[in-house]
């Protein structure tokens, strides 16, 4: 990578020339395309990123209930709630979300254990399917098409897969071990203390073979000489992979990274076709879509949890952003 | 809720996700792209003879029955009123679940004239926000059809009424004629005796109860029944609306007597769903089930079970004071939406369905729910019906159900709490959950 900055840099002043005489050269047609092209991506952004965002965050300082307008006035208190809507609430949502509402912080809890799980074991795991298969293995393109199936299923019919293994009276693993009797069975998905994990078996299930095929498609990319230089130096397969291969897949490694912290940011799906989110599997983003989506809605109550789950995500965003804006300015102006 | 199919959609998803991501009240952009389902049309000329005179032009009618048995039956009704009343009714089909969740966004954007919804608190929030129109000069004509509490179900907070009751069932507790025939059980009609049944039935190998509340309402329908026979129905719908704490006592005593009851329940029932519970009693292996018949009837039809071997008692008697005088019986029913457009053919609708030859005709297939027009014995009601009839027309006063009689948020709130309950039925745990649930109360009725 040093030699390649090193012949770019001298390089770099003349090209700069070129091209700023290259936009002075655009024709008025050409500059309308450009403005064209830049300006409609950054509008969609405007209008399907920041305006929501920024609405949400607006919206979580509100009582709401969907019906009617938005106005200025502070919220009473004490008064029945539907006398008392569309009204400023300070932030009395945050509050009640900390402090009364039970549902929160067993949310965040499972939030942090699902990124845990990813981060530890789901990826990892993907990781060794991938070395595995790309050792060459018998039967690896056996393998590899065994463990990418569940990719392709979507969340929804994942989760629906799994409950007729994990039900409790008729399901295959407790017909398999014997326990779906009526005073023995085990109930995977009921039982509070079991269900986050029955789950994350399930979300596992799908995210191994997912990593396994990006890192898959990282390893073929590592130049073969740097493996046959490791070797004539006496190095073992262990110390290959780690002095050598996987500081080469650097660029792959980080993108693996943010997708494993994404899935488990949005995991919404399992939860929700499980129990729709309640007895154990309370996750933030079924709270903000049980309150604001459905009968009565709460929508400043959960727009505040979404604010939260924004800055619980702006964590590992700003992190990997930082990460590259530093690269990029290291490697210089190109 | 009471309405089978929990599966959630593709539009809920994507709601979920607009919501999600603040702009949860797009007006009609969900309700837009409604299903247009089977019209009914069978185009009457104005020389049809209705009773309630002609009406032109057409009316829409925002449905939520999109199981294909009651989508047949609703539309062989919009057919009936056509042919009354000469209004023609195109029939907008929305699946049940997605409906319910969209109703807010839906009755502010571009509803339908006509909407299906569910009688009690549920409905009168609607009402009470200018949502619904009065239908009082309807009730004028059709009032001598049914008796004073189903005016009262259909009356909103501010004294108008602003629907048209078709159907509605029983919560009641079902078994097995069979079962009870060959080991010589019988009906129990108090507390003390339903406890002594249960054990008999424990130590004879049969789970006394079936029970499921996998998917969180199904237990609700315990509480409404135990608070009713304990604390009474006042009391019951006082509470839903938060006019009297959770933390007090006669809730207490409710948990108290479930708890009581918990040792002679399926166990693991936050992990099954109710179908399955229902297996079990078709199957024989548990010995009662206390649900809807509107889900035990229909399950056993589904599963092609033996429907005239099952029969159905109304919960026994604890408090001797309120006796068996109460149940939850669900109503269904007909509402005009405040932005309707043909407001004068939708009442003329509404004055047709409000009549006994009506509902009889909309139940012709129906083998669980019961009209509640005076006096109406369809020709085609088996066993399970016909006594629905007697048993609810017994009771002094019907309940809706939890999240039919509360703010829904609360009922919201309350599944979480009982699920809690079931998994730990102590002393200690009953007193922490009745605390949670009056600091959400305080949060969702007032502040």
């Amino acid at each position: 990578m040093s030699s390649a900055t090193d012949t770019q840099v001298p390089a770099a002043a003349p090209a700069k020339a070129r091209r700023r005489r290259g936009l002075r050269r655009l024709s008025a047609r050409d500059r309308v395309v450009v403005a064209l092209l830049l300006g409609i991506p950054l509008l969609l952004d405007l209008a399907f990123v920041w305006f929501p965002a920024l609405a949400t965050v607006f919206l979580s300082f509100t009582k709401w209930n969907g019906v009617g307008g938005l106005h200025t006035k502070t919220c009473l208190p004490n008064v029945p709630s539907i006398l008392n809507n569309g009204c400023l609430y300070g932030i009395q949502n945050y509050h009640q979300a900390v402090t009364i509402y039970p549902e929160f912080w067993p949310a965040v809890r499972h939030n942090l254990i699902w990124l845990a799980v990813f981060v530890l074991f789901a990826t990892p795991l993907g990781m060794l399917f991938a070395v595995l298969i790309d050792r060459g293995i018998k039967g690896s393109r056996m393998y590899q098409s065994i463990l990418f199936l569940p990719v392709m299923l979507s969340l929804a019919l994942i989760g629906i897969i799994w409950e007729f293994m994990y039900s409790q009276n008729l399901g295959l693993i407790n017909t398999v071990i014997g326990r779906n009797g009526n005073s023995n069975a085990i109930d995977w998905l009921g039982n509070p203390h079991l269900n986050l994990w029955a789950v994350l078996v399930e979300a596992t299930w799908r995210q191994a073979g997912y990593v396994m095929v990006l890192y898959l498609a990282g390893l073929k990319a590592v130049d073969p000489t740097l493996r046959e230089a490791a070797v004539v130096d006496g190095a073992n397969a262990w110390q290959t992979f780690w002095r050598v291969v996987f500081p080469v897949m650097r660029p792959i490694n980080v993108v693996i990274m943010v997708v494993t912290v994404i899935e488990s940011l949005r995991a919404f799906d399992l939860v929700y076709i499980t129990n729709k989110g309640i007895n154990g599997l309370e996750l933030l983003s079924v709270l903000v879509t049980s309150n604001i989506v459905g009968e009565t809605q709460r929508v400043g109550f959960g727009s505040a949890l979404g604010v939260v789950l924004l800055v619980i995500s702006l964590v590992p965003i700003c992190i990997f952003l930082f990460q590259t804006f530093r690269r990029e300015s290291r490697e210089g102006p190109s | 809720m009471s309405d089978a199919g929990m599966s959630p959609s593709r539009r809920t998803l994507l709601r979920g996700l607009a919501g999600a991501a603040g702009i949860s009240v797009a007006g009609g952009l969900i309700s837009a792209c409604s299903s247009s389902g089977s019209g009914s049309g069978t185009p009457s000329s104005g020389s049809s003879t209705g009773s309630s005179g002609t009406v032109g032009g057409t009316v829409s009618f925002g449905s939520n029955y999109s199981d294909p048995g009651v989508k047949a039956a609703f539309a062989s009704l919009c057919t009936a009123a056509t042919a009354a009343t000469g209004a023609q009714i195109k029939i907008n089909t929305v699946d049940h679940n997605t409906f319910q969740q969209d109703i807010t966004a839906y009755l502010q954007g571009t509803p339908d004239d006509l909407f299906t919804w569910f009688a009690g608190y549920r409905m009168q929030y609607f009402a009470a926000q200018g949502l619904a129109l009065p239908i009082d000069d309807v009730w004028a004509k059709i009032g001598g059809n049914f008796n004073a509490a189903a005016k009262t179900l259909s009356t909103g907070l501010d004294g108008h009424q602003y629907m048209v009751p078709i159907y509605n069932y029983p919560w009641v507790v079902f078994y097995n004629k069979s079962v009870f025939a060959a080991k010589g059980y019988t009906v129990p009609t108090t507390w003390d005796q339903l406890i002594a049944l249960a054990k008999k039935m424990k130590t004879d190998g049969i789970i006394p109860f079936a029970f499921a509340d996998k998917d969180g309402w199904p237990a609700l329908g315990t509480f409404d029944i135990l608070n009713m026979r304990i604390n009474g129905y006042d009391y019951h719908i006082k509470l839903m609306k938060h006019e009297i704490p959770w933390t007090d006592p006669g809730v207490t005593q409710v948990f108290q007597h479930w708890a009581e009851l918990m040792p002679y329940m399926q166990t693991g029932a936050n992990g099954r769903i109710w179908q399955d519970a229902a297996k079990t009693l078709e199957a024989k292996q548990a010995g009662m089930l206390y649900q809807g018949t509107n889900q035990v009837a229909q399950q056993y039809v589904t599963d092609k079970a033996n429907l005239a071997d099952l029969d159905f008692f109304v919960y026994p008697e604890i408090n001797p004071s309120y006796a068996q005088d109460y149940m939850d019986a669900p109503t269904d029913g007909f509402m005009i939406s405040k932005k309707a457009k043909n407001v004068d053919a939708a009442k003329a609708i509404l004055e047709y369905i409000g009549t006994g030859a009506a509902e009889a005709d909309f139940l012709k297939t129906d083998q669980w729910d019961v009209g509640l027009a005076q006096g109406l014995s369809a020709p085609t009601y088996d066993a399970i019906q016909k006594k629905s009839v007697v048993e609810i027309g017994k009771c002094k006063a019907v309940a809706q159900f939890m999240d039919r009689d509360s703010d829904p948020a609360m009922a919201t709130a309350m599944i979480a709490i009982i699920q809690k309950f079931i998994d730990d039925p102590s002393t200690g745990n009953i007193a922490t959950l009745q605390k949670s649930a009056e600091a959400q109360a305080k949060t969702i009725y007032t502040s």
